[in-house]
């Protein structure tokens, strides 16, 4: 009896409390209205969307209509001959582009770091951040244009006694291509971050470490790089939490059907299947299945640094 | 001769590190110069030569003149434009809006509100549920479903939170003695006072819709609506040749001859805008990255 009463009180007082709220804020929450109905909308009815990832799902009867079919999109994924190849390429894309293209951002910004004259400091920087801002196809434009049998890359080959052929048409070359037109775009305006964390380092630290006797290169080693290592552990974290995801933006404007055996990976697949062969229940199941496996990426890496590091997303 | 080494060895890092950044720079230079000075060389030559282009050879609009005769082109460049500032108002109206009501320490759904937006930068229903969501609301094939489905990021609302989060409390708390209600506080009194950060988020929103070409080939069917970017990717990347051109009058050999001319012209036109505002804004953008970092 008596614990019922005192549930009741509290519940009471956080009636009262949430109608003091909402009377003294009505305005802040009118205003978050929009806010909260495009979230509602365009992030939260998708996920709750992912339920046709166990149907066979026809627009026209909806969630509600379509019928039931269980873990068989699933299964239909797993045994395919295309689960393994596009899980493999999707992350071994994703691993090379994390030993290539993730470091080259650190490494540049402590080598800029180490340029004195202001004036070269400052136009390297601004040329180095302009791929950033190029749109993807017209990147994808340049890629197509420059690795044609008569374009720039075969011109060089050819030069040094080669034999020209259209590289994009050859899945050997599809890893190099992706990679290196990544770190292209990429390595100037992810070094932004890291000169941020450098620009954070207390200058004492450095004076000290010169009375020690310590030179440039001894002073990078034991003072920069661990004054960048939190910035450098957290985006290591997003960066796993995204292992099992290569954008199909760029993959899409360069692929075709003759490499897909290299180039398709899950986000393609699900695009081609979902989207083009509207096999919406499928693809979804396929998206699903890549949602998780990086949300557990996400949170495995979380909970090892902050083991290791202490430093962590949550 | 301690001293004399180490200075040795620093002047030898010295000129190989400037060298590198020198090459780097060049690295991202040289194809924008090669593109730029191929379009304004002579159709001959380029029909002729393969090899990296390094000062224009001859000189020729003709590519230029093919180009802007494309029935496709300035029609896409006005949809662009309308995307792109409609896109970048109705961002800037709900990411301010957001950040100023996520800002507030007060009201006590706030920390729902945070984790709400946050979660979904972790998880999203994939672009499946996601498509066929916006094209049961009716916007396939609709100006807005380029705008609508895309009215907000959550990565800008948190660093411009952040941003309005530094502001003095004591200045919102006089105004709202001399009656200001939360409008007022924000669009008068806490956006003036962060323009920076106005000006670092407006100009990501605006690059990523002159950019932006997937939800127009997602939610778009009809040509009058699509934006640069996909008229570029047919002609780039499709490499279609009767969109490339489309003038009628013009053989199969001349429109071989003209194509790669003509292709160079449309990335220049296409990059153009961004290349000569980005040394402007640059700053900015190095801003943004760097409140960004302070949160996380």
């Amino acid at each position: 009896m008596a614990a019922v009463s005192v549930r009741q009180k509290t519940s009471l007082a956080i009636g009262e409390r949430f109608r003091r709220d909402f009377r003294k804020y009505w305005a802040l929450y009118l205003m978050f209205i929009p806010v909260l109905a495009y979230y509602i909308v365009f992030c939260y009815f998708p996920m709750y969307g992912v339920l046709i990832a166990f149907q066979r799902y026809s627009p026209a009867r909806g969630v509600f209509g379509s019928t039931w079919v269980g873990l068989d999109n699933f299964q239909n994924f797993f045994q395919s001959y295309y689960f393994l190849q596009i899980t493999w390429n999707t992350f071994r894309l994703s691993l090379e582009d994390l030993i290539f293209n993730f470091p080259s951002s650190i490494i540049f910004a402590l080598l800029i770091n180490e340029v004195r004259r202001t004036w070269f400091k400052k136009t390297v920087q601004t040329i180095t951040y302009l791929p950033y801002f190029i749109s993807a196809v017209v990147v994808g434009g340049l890629i197509v244009d420059f690795t044609a049998k008569e374009g720039l890359i075969n011109n060089f080959i050819v030069f040094f006694g080669g034999e020209a052929k259209n590289l994009l048409m050859d899945s050997s070359y599809f890893d190099a291509i992706y990679i290196i037109s990544n770190i292209w775009q990429g390595f100037g305006y992810g070094s932004i971050i890291y000169l941020g964390a450098i620009s954070n380092i207390n200058s004492e630290l450095y004076e000290a470490a010169t009375i020690d006797g310590a030179g440039r290169f001894r002073q990078t080693l034991h003072v920069t790089l661990p004054g960048m290592a939190p910035t450098i552990v957290i985006l290591l974290i997003l960066r796993m939490g995204s292992m099992l995801s290569v954008g199909y933006e760029k993959i899409l404007l360069i692929y075709n059907s003759q490499i897909l055996d290299k180039a398709d990976v899950i986000s393609t697949f699900v695009y081609r299947k979902g989207l083009i062969d509207a096999s919406y229940g499928y693809a979804a199941a396929v998206g699903l299945f890549n949602s998780v496996i990086n949300m557990i990426f996400l949170v495995a890496a979380n909970c090892i640094s902050r083991k290791v590091s202490e430093t962590s997303l949550w | 001769m301690m001293i004399e080494n180490r200075s040795f060895s620093r002047m030898l890092f010295v000129t190989v590190n400037t060298l590198l950044m020198i090459f780097l720079a060049l690295c991202c230079l040289i194809p924008f110069t090669h593109v730029m000075f191929a379009s304004v060389s002579s159709p001959a030559f380029l029909a002729q030569n393969r090899g990296l282009v390094l000062y224009p050879h001859g000189f020729s609009l003709n590519g230029y003149g093919l180009v802007f005769r494309n029935p496709n082109l300035i029609p896409s460049y006005f949809n662009t434009l309308y995307y792109v500032s409609i896109g970048t108002i109705v961002n800037l109206l709900m990411t301010s809006v957001a950040a100023y009501v996520l800002s507030r320490k007060g009201p006590m759904l706030n920390r729902f509100f945070m984790k709400i937006l946050t979660f979904t930068m972790f998880f999203s229903g994939g672009i499946i549920p996601f498509f066929l969501v916006v094209d049961s609301l009716g916007l396939t094939d609709t100006r807005a479903a380029l705008i609508i489905p895309y009215a907000v990021v959550t990565y800008n609302i948190i660093i411009m939170r952040t941003s309005f989060q530094q502001v003095p409390v004591s200045l919102e708390e006089s105004a709202r003695i001399d009656g200001a209600n939360d409008f007022v506080i924000l669009f008068r009194i806490i956006v003036p006072l962060s323009k920076a950060i106005i000006a670092v988020i407006t100009l990501f929103v605006a690059v990523s819709f002159w950019n932006s070409w997937f939800p127009a080939v997602l939610f778009l069917r009809d040509r009058n609506k699509f934006p640069l970017q996909l008229i570029l990717r047919e002609i780039l990347i499709n490499n279609d040749i009767t969109k490339v051109m489309a003038v009628r009058e013009m053989s199969a050999a001349e429109e071989q001859y003209y194509r790669r001319l003509v292709k160079y012209c449309i990335i220049v036109v296409a990059t153009l805008p961004i290349i000569c505002i980005y040394p402007f804004l640059q700053k900015y953008f190095v801003k943004g990255v760097m409140i960004g970092s302070i949160k996380e």
